[in-house]
């Protein structure tokens, strides 16, 4: 039921954009002048967004989409990079030149509930941007153009919801008000944050059908950002993947699905849950979480939950910390208090370091950690961590595991897809299985 | 063999419109090391249904039926006897993890507080035995135990709640969209941990969602609720592959799964429970509504597949009076009328 979009010309172009939130840092911190760092929401990224295409933006909460779909808008600042709109650069004009650019910007909110001011009725609500850029001040005009909105998405009779405040209404109608409002000033670009995650199950296809409707009806190119990847495949002509601020993955919506390159999208696809008991949950699912984007890990963002990963990842410190811990916890009580025992404070591995130093309790030689350590490998050889070890040897109180040298995933094309992983890079490759000649045996 | 078994049972909620018929005749087994998905649109009664379990119904709410649990009716039950028996016996994961944990507690005080409250014998070092198993089999590792809830993220945390109602080895296990507010990866490991409970001990799980493709995926029976009522119910095999009740099937026409080629909907929104239908609730919906459907309630049948369901395509035709079988007119439904 997709109409294959005309595709003429570029709207939007994000070259490189990387928006920063700086931390405040604590008092202490400020006074001898230590930099508190800041969270790198989204960290360099490039795409361009065609007239009349929907691209979809998928990512798990912390992949910096929003972040990403409200810097587009200049709703957060980028801290460096370009945002060229309809072939201007809108990176840095003053914000009163912004609002009216607006006008042909406009973005929905995931929750409808919260973008709708509870104490004004639908017609003011949706009328609203109307009087905001002057378009007219008419009573009867706007009324007549609210009128005519409500009833195109579905809000009809218009007699009936004009009165009406968002409490009146179900989610779904006040979806529905969102996008009238957000289509009354005929804007070319709409961004649309998780518009129909809060909606049940038998509603969401009620909205998205009236969005496909709309972007025919007036001309829309849409950013779709959601974590669901279902609704992403029926509604987008592109995907963009999204983790930890980069783009990882970006095709076609059926080349995408078809043959994801990267880990983290193939594992996201058989992470769906669908209607169908034969399936099963897959069970080698990556494990753990998005990291802190404070201090993102070392080489590729990806690399400690990757079921590929290889020796120039980017193995480092934390990831020995992590492997530990995942062990213990897993353990029979008097085996993990013999291990625990012979290993210091594991805080000294938080560090981003290619070396990591595994440090000894006191008293306890650091060969007994390394025999330890190299008895772990023993029993897990299949850790992907141990993959990117190039040694581990006695150093005074610690252990010392020193890593390959990690490598950041450059961007690159394979086919008509552009990914982001050492995969797919035959430089990277290359290096490893030189580094699997002179690494652990 | 049955850890808890509804009959007839209705909870309603009294309000300025009247009585709301959130639960409304409903009758349920839920047998020991069993998971039984639980779904329904909002609204729809299935929370509320779970929470009569547990003895958590808000003040002004009337219950009535039978709710049988290990001999006692809970419906009968003073908030002093729930007491005891929440946490011991039926234990509750919510949805929403990290609003559940007290932000100025260690996660071992948490363990500690849970366990003094129902088994004051245990000593210290028991205490602390337990609390460490129930978090390893969740994949917490023991160097945390002393930590606080901030330090953990939030697929953690609902991990860490899982294993603080698991501790007390309840027999059965309510958990109210325990996924919801978790991203598809952790939702896996989540619900894979679900998945074991029963085969490491012999709890039964009650998963209450309105995602069809969680139910599939960890539920070996489903029950369909829809306006108070369970309109079909049986094996999750069976429901998913051959629905019987119409209700059912459109619900699975209209999930957006990745095989999804055309949208699809349920016309009109789930009723007011104030005021529901006569009849079949799901009448003014049905795309097959007969004029027996509008008439007369529904009673509940074996479809030739195996499952129960509460709908007059399925019989008893003797029931069915002449003429019934006709198509139902009805206006159309608005396309706002929706929840």
């Amino acid at each position: 039921m997709q109409k294959k979009p005309e595709l003429n010309g570029t709207l939007l172009e994000v070259k490189d954009l990387k928006v920063h939130f700086p931390l405040r840092g604590s008092f202490v911190e400020r006074l001898v002048g230590r930099e508190p760092g800041s969270v790198k929401a989204v960290d360099g990224v490039s795409f361009q967004l065609q007239r009349g295409e929907v691209l979809g933006l998928v990512g798990e909460s912390g992949s910096g989409k929003t972040t990403l779909g409200r810097a587009l808008l200049r709703l957060a600042e980028p801290t460096e990079g370009a945002i060229v709109y309809d072939g201007r650069d809108i990176t840095r004009v003053e914000e009163r030149e912004m609002r009216s650019l607006r006008r042909k910007m406009q973005i929905v909110f995931q929750d409808p509930h919260a973008s709708l001011n509870p104490a004004m009725d639908l017609e003011t609500a949706v009328g609203h941007p109307l009087s905001i850029h002057g378009v007219t001040k008419d009573k009867v005009d706007m009324r007549r153009r609210v009128s005519e909105m409500l009833e195109r998405v579905g809000l009809a009779p218009a007699d009936r919801f004009l009165t009406k405040y968002p409490g009146d209404l179900s989610g779904g109608q006040k979806q529905r008000a969102v996008l009238a409002r957000a289509i009354m000033l005929n804007p070319d670009l709409l961004v649309a944050d998780e518009p129909v995650s809060m909606l049940d199950m038998s509603v969401r296809a009620k909205i998205l059908e009236l969005m496909i409707g709309l972007k025919d009806e007036f001309d829309l190119t849409y950013l779709y950002i959601t974590h669901d990847l279902a609704t992403a495949r029926f509604f987008c002509d592109r995907i963009a993947i999204m983790y930890l601020g980069r783009i990882v993955e970006l095709g076609q919506t059926e080349e995408i699905f078809a043959n994801p390159r990267h880990p983290y999208t193939a594992s996201l696809l058989r992470a769906i849950p669908e209607p169908d008991p034969a399936k099963g949950i897959p069970r080698d699912l990556p494990r753990g979480e998005v990291p802190d984007a404070v201090t993102p890990p070392h080489g590729c963002n990806f690399h400690p939950r990757c079921p590929r990963a290889f020796e120039v990842c980017g193995w480092e410190a934390r990831d020995v910390r992590d492997l530990l811990e995942e062990r213990w916890a897993g353990m029979a009580e008097q085996e993990f208090t013999r291990e625990q025992a012979l290993i210091g404070d594991l805080d000294a591995l938080d560090e981003v370091s290619e070396i990591a130093r595994v440090p000894s309790t006191e008293g306890v030689r650091s060969r007994h950690v390394v025999e330890l350590l190299e008895r772990i490998r023993r029993e897990q050889p299949d850790t992907r961590l141990w993959k990117g070890a190039r040694s581990i040897e006695e150093g005074g109180k610690e252990a010392l595991i020193q890593f390959h040298e990690g490598l950041e995933p450059r961007h690159l094309v394979v086919d008509s897809v552009e990914v982001e992983c050492h995969l797919y890079d035959d430089e990277a490759r290359g290096r490893a299985e030189e580094h699997a000649r002179e690494g652990l045996k | 063999m049955s850890v808890l078994s509804a009959r007839d049972l209705r909870v309603w909620y009294g309000t300025s419109r009247g009585p709301v018929r959130a639960v409304d005749g409903i009758s349920l087994e839920i047998n020991a090391g069993e998971t039984l998905g639980l779904v329904g649109e909002s609204g729809c009664g299935k929370s509320t249904l779970g929470r009569s379990i547990l003895g958590l119904l808000p003040r002004g709410a009337v219950i009535d039926g039978e709710l049988l649990y290990d001999g006692q009716n809970l419906t009968e039950l003073s908030q002093r006897d729930f007491r005891r028996l929440r946490g011991p016996e039926i234990g509750l994961i919510f949805q929403e993890p990290m609003t559940r944990l007290n932000p100025l507690m260690r996660i071992s005080d948490h363990f500690k507080e849970t366990l003094e409250a129902h088994e004051s014998s245990l000593t210290d070092e028991e205490i602390r035995r337990r609390s460490l198993d129930a978090l390893g089999g969740m994949g917490i590792p023991p160097t945390r135990f002393r930590q606080y809830p901030h330090e953990f993220s939030g697929g953690m945390r609902q991990r860490i709640m899982i294993a603080l109602t698991l501790v007390l080895r309840p027999k059965l296990l309510i958990a109210d969209e325990p996924t919801t507010a978790l991203d598809v990866l952790v939702e896996a490991q989540i619900l894979q941990i679900l998945g074991d409970l029963k085969k490491n001990a012999d709890t039964a799980l009650l998963l209450i969602t309105h995602n069809l493709g969680i139910v599939a995926e960890s539920c070996e029976r489903v029950a369909v609720m829809y306006a108070g009522q369970i309109v079909e119910e049986g094996a999750a095999r069976t429901v998913f592959s051959e629905p019987a009740h119409p209700y059912t099937s459109e619900l699975l026409r209209s999930i957006i799964s990745s095989k999804t080629t055309e949208l699809h909907y349920i016309p009109g929104a789930p009723p007011d429970l104030a005021d529901p239908p006569k009849a079949c609730r799901f009448h003014p919906r049905c795309p097959y509504a007969m004029q027996v459907c509008a008439a007369k309630d529904p009673i509940e049948v074996r479809a030739e597949t195996g499952q129960r369901v509460l709908c007059w395509l399925h019989g008893p035709e003797e029931e069915i009076p002449p003429g019934g079988k006709a198509p139902l007119e009805r206006e159309a439904i608005a396309v706002a009328e929706e929840a």
